[in-house]
């Protein structure tokens, strides 16, 4: 199944009530899937009048306790910065999904990875994270769609999947897990009508009393340290005695896989560490990777963004070189393994 | 028996009800501040009031009650 | 002696953070009154975006969502399409509707979303201080337009009602105000058939209120009630600009 098809399934069968979309290349197959599907699922779909409006259409069926989701890709999910921040004020779950491109600007509409600062460090205004899982592919995309939607509602959070182009487009065989019936009870807080049995209920962001607010995002990070104990996720892969660890991600994380094997297979001692969760970072995983690395190499489809948290990970301890290919470009195994040769001197 | 009862704590003085009175029975009381500060509306001729609710229509704080 | 007009069950019971002789207060009474007649309370979603009436959130007595501005036709778009035995409204200012969620207003309209949209024109942005809006008059003084807004530079103020009356999806379009009793009257009027006309599904009804600023408008309470008798309806004509219940009575 292609990718962005998958996502659009696996949300279904995860409860998802209502999709709002419009369309941005490369994700566009996920809306027109959930035209096809979602109504004939018992679901609502609409194509928003613009990304801003979409992002509120989630937030205004959120509140409402129903489990929502949108997707875009890099431009489109700049738009919907401060409808994100606000459901993030609102302690709204709700899964963002975000089929990144070449970028800055209109940028291109093949894969990238440019947008890993946007997802985890500033989606939007104000003191607050999204969970953002990293898959790498069509499986991993139904799985983190899943995982996603649980999570969400958990920790009353929203959440984002951070894919690319590639990963949307490519096809590959993938299992669905069975049809979620049962869905958490939300009507604690949820403004979905009192029908007279219990005082109102407000979803809001606005605290005009500083204190107030600053105790209300206090409690948030209170959730957040629980996300960054409980919930971080990586691959580890022929790590154990890697001297050199490449850490990548997504789609860059596959090319990079495939340049290691290729590298080890001529004796040279190196492994790569693979985030699955790029908020919260999987630091415990990376220094697990790296406990007898000299040297990390970081590869990215950016100028290197990810490579800030590998750093503060490894807190500088072990020096970390980057091979990135940007704009849409995509590195290929050959010249990461040329970068492998190149820091490890070849096979010793 | 008073046919337009103000809550003396919700009344801003806006005076919205003294012109809204076909009457002009309603005036603003310059004896007591409330809470927040305001002079209050009230009816100077509680048996004059026709209780036409027309004060209470125009009140923005339902500060106003009617009673006929 | 028998209680004839007292506070709605449905507009809780706190004092109002509105300047005094604010319009916003009577028309926070009118809906509610009108969702305690239709017994719409527990039902109801109601969208506060940003703005004065942003509080309204504590004050009408239903679920409330607190929206982003200018995006609450979105968010009740949302809330409605997975929820449409709920009753959903927005309140929103001129400011808030017809500059930064135009589009999302015009698009409301066009897909006949089954919400109501309470408007409230009063030529201004309160929250801030009293800056132009999108509805501000022709030589009219505000914070952003010290010498008179001048329509050469700062364009013309938009009509909301005759714009929405051209769309498809919109059941009701009507201007009323709130300068005086009678007027008032015709306002509650008008909010009764918007929710009557969401209960009946016939898509979205715009209830423009002309309403009043006395803080930023520097007038008494009662001099901004003759602004708007004298200066707003003049250029913001009142009535019925498009009704889909009444075209089908007549059909009939």
């Amino acid at each position: 199944m292609k990718g962005n098809e998958a996502l659009a399934e696996a949300a279904i069968r995860c409860g998802c009530k209502c999709f709002f979309g419009y369309p941005i290349t490369p994700q566009t197959e996920l809306s027109a899937y959930m035209a096809k599907r979602m109504e004939k699922a018992g679901g609502v779909f609409l194509q928003a009048e613009s990304e801003v409006a979409a992002i509120n259409m989630v937030l205004g069926a959120a509140s409402t306790g129903v489990r929502a989701m949108t997707s875009s890709s890099s431009p489109g999910v700049s738009l919907k910065a401060e409808g994100i921040s606000y459901m993030a004020g609102s302690d709204l779950p709700a899964v963002i999904i975000n089929v990144q491109r070449g970028g800055p600007g209109l940028g291109s509409i093949q894969p990238a990875q440019s947008d890993y600062f946007q997802a985890t460090k500033a989606v939007g205004h104000g003191d607050f994270h999204v969970m953002v899982y990293a898959p790498c592919s069509v499986q991993e995309m139904v799985d983190a769609v899943t995982l996603a939607f649980d999570k969400a509602d958990e920790y009353r959070v929203p959440v984002m999947i951070l894919a690319d182009g590639l990963l949307g487009q490519m096809m590959e065989p993938v299992t669905f897990p069975e049809p979620k019936t049962e869905l958490p009870d939300k009507s604690s807080w949820a403004a979905c009508g009192h029908k007279n049995e219990r005082p109102h209920n407000i979803v809001n962001s606005l605290f005009l009393d500083a204190p107030l607010l600053e105790a209300k995002v206090k409690e948030r990070f209170e959730r957040y340290k629980l996300i960054e104990e409980n919930e971080t996720d990586a691959e580890l892969y022929m790590c154990d005695d890697a001297e050199l660890v490449v850490t990548a991600y997504g789609a860059a994380a596959r090319v990079a896989k495939s340049a290691v094997t290729k590298a080890r297979a001529e004796g040279i001692k190196v492994g790569l560490f693979r985030p699955k969760t790029l908020w919260p970072f999987p630091v415990k995983e990376l220094n697990e990777a790296a406990k007898n690395a000299k040297k990390i190499l970081d590869v990215e489809m950016s100028m290197g963004q990810m490579i800030y948290d590998v750093k503060l990970a490894v807190e500088c301890r072990i020096p970390v070189e980057f091979f990135g290919r940007t704009g849409g470009v995509i590195p290929t195994p050959a010249e990461v393994y040329d970068e492998i040769k190149k820091l490890t001197g070849g096979a010793q | 028996m008073e046919k337009m009862q103000v809550r003396f704590e919700r009344c801003k003085g806006c005076g919205l009800c003294v012109s809204a009175c076909p009457k002009k029975l309603v005036v603003i009381q310059k004896e007591k501040r409330n809470e927040k500060g305001y002079f209050t509306a009230v009816c100077s001729d509680q048996d004059a009031c026709i209780s036409c609710m027309m004060c209470a229509m125009m009140c923005p704080d339902c500060a106003i009650k009617i009673e006929k | 002696m028998a209680v004839v007009f007292d506070r709605p069950q449905s507009l809780v019971d706190v004092p109002t953070h509105f300047c005094p002789g604010c319009g916003h207060g009577i028309v926070h009474r009118l809906v509610c009154e009108v969702l305690d007649e239709m017994n719409l309370t527990g039902d109801a979603i109601g969208v506060a975006p940003v703005g004065c009436s942003v509080m309204s959130y504590n004050y009408f007595g239903c679920d409330m969502i607190q929206a982003p501005h200018g995006r609450a036709p979105a968010v009740a778009t949302g809330a409605k399409r997975v929820n449409p035995d709920k009753i959903v409204f927005t309140y929103q200012g001129d400011g808030d509707l017809a500059a930064i969620g135009t589009a999302e207003t015009v698009h409301v309209g066009t897909r006949g979303e089954n919400i109501v949209i309470i408007f409230i024109n009063n030529t201004t942005y309160g929250m801030t201080g009293g800056q132009m809006a999108p509805t501000t008059l022709p030589g009219q003084i505000t914070q952003t337009t010290p010498f008179g807004r001048n329509t050469e530079t700062a364009g013309h103020p938009i009509r909301i009602c005759e714009m929405m009356a051209t769309l498809s999806g919109v059941a009701l379009a009507q201007r009323v105000a709130i300068d005086s009793v009678p007027h008032i009257r015709e306002t509650k009027k008008a909010i009764r058939k918007a929710f009557e006309n969401q209960v009946a599904k016939r898509g979205l009804s715009i209830v423009e209120v002309l309403s009043t600023c006395p803080t930023n408008w520097g007038l008494s309470p009662d001099k901004a009630m003759n602004f708007v008798r004298e200066q707003m309806i003049p250029y913001y004509p009142l009535g019925v600009y498009k009704d889909k219940a009444a075209e089908e009575e007549a059909a009939k």
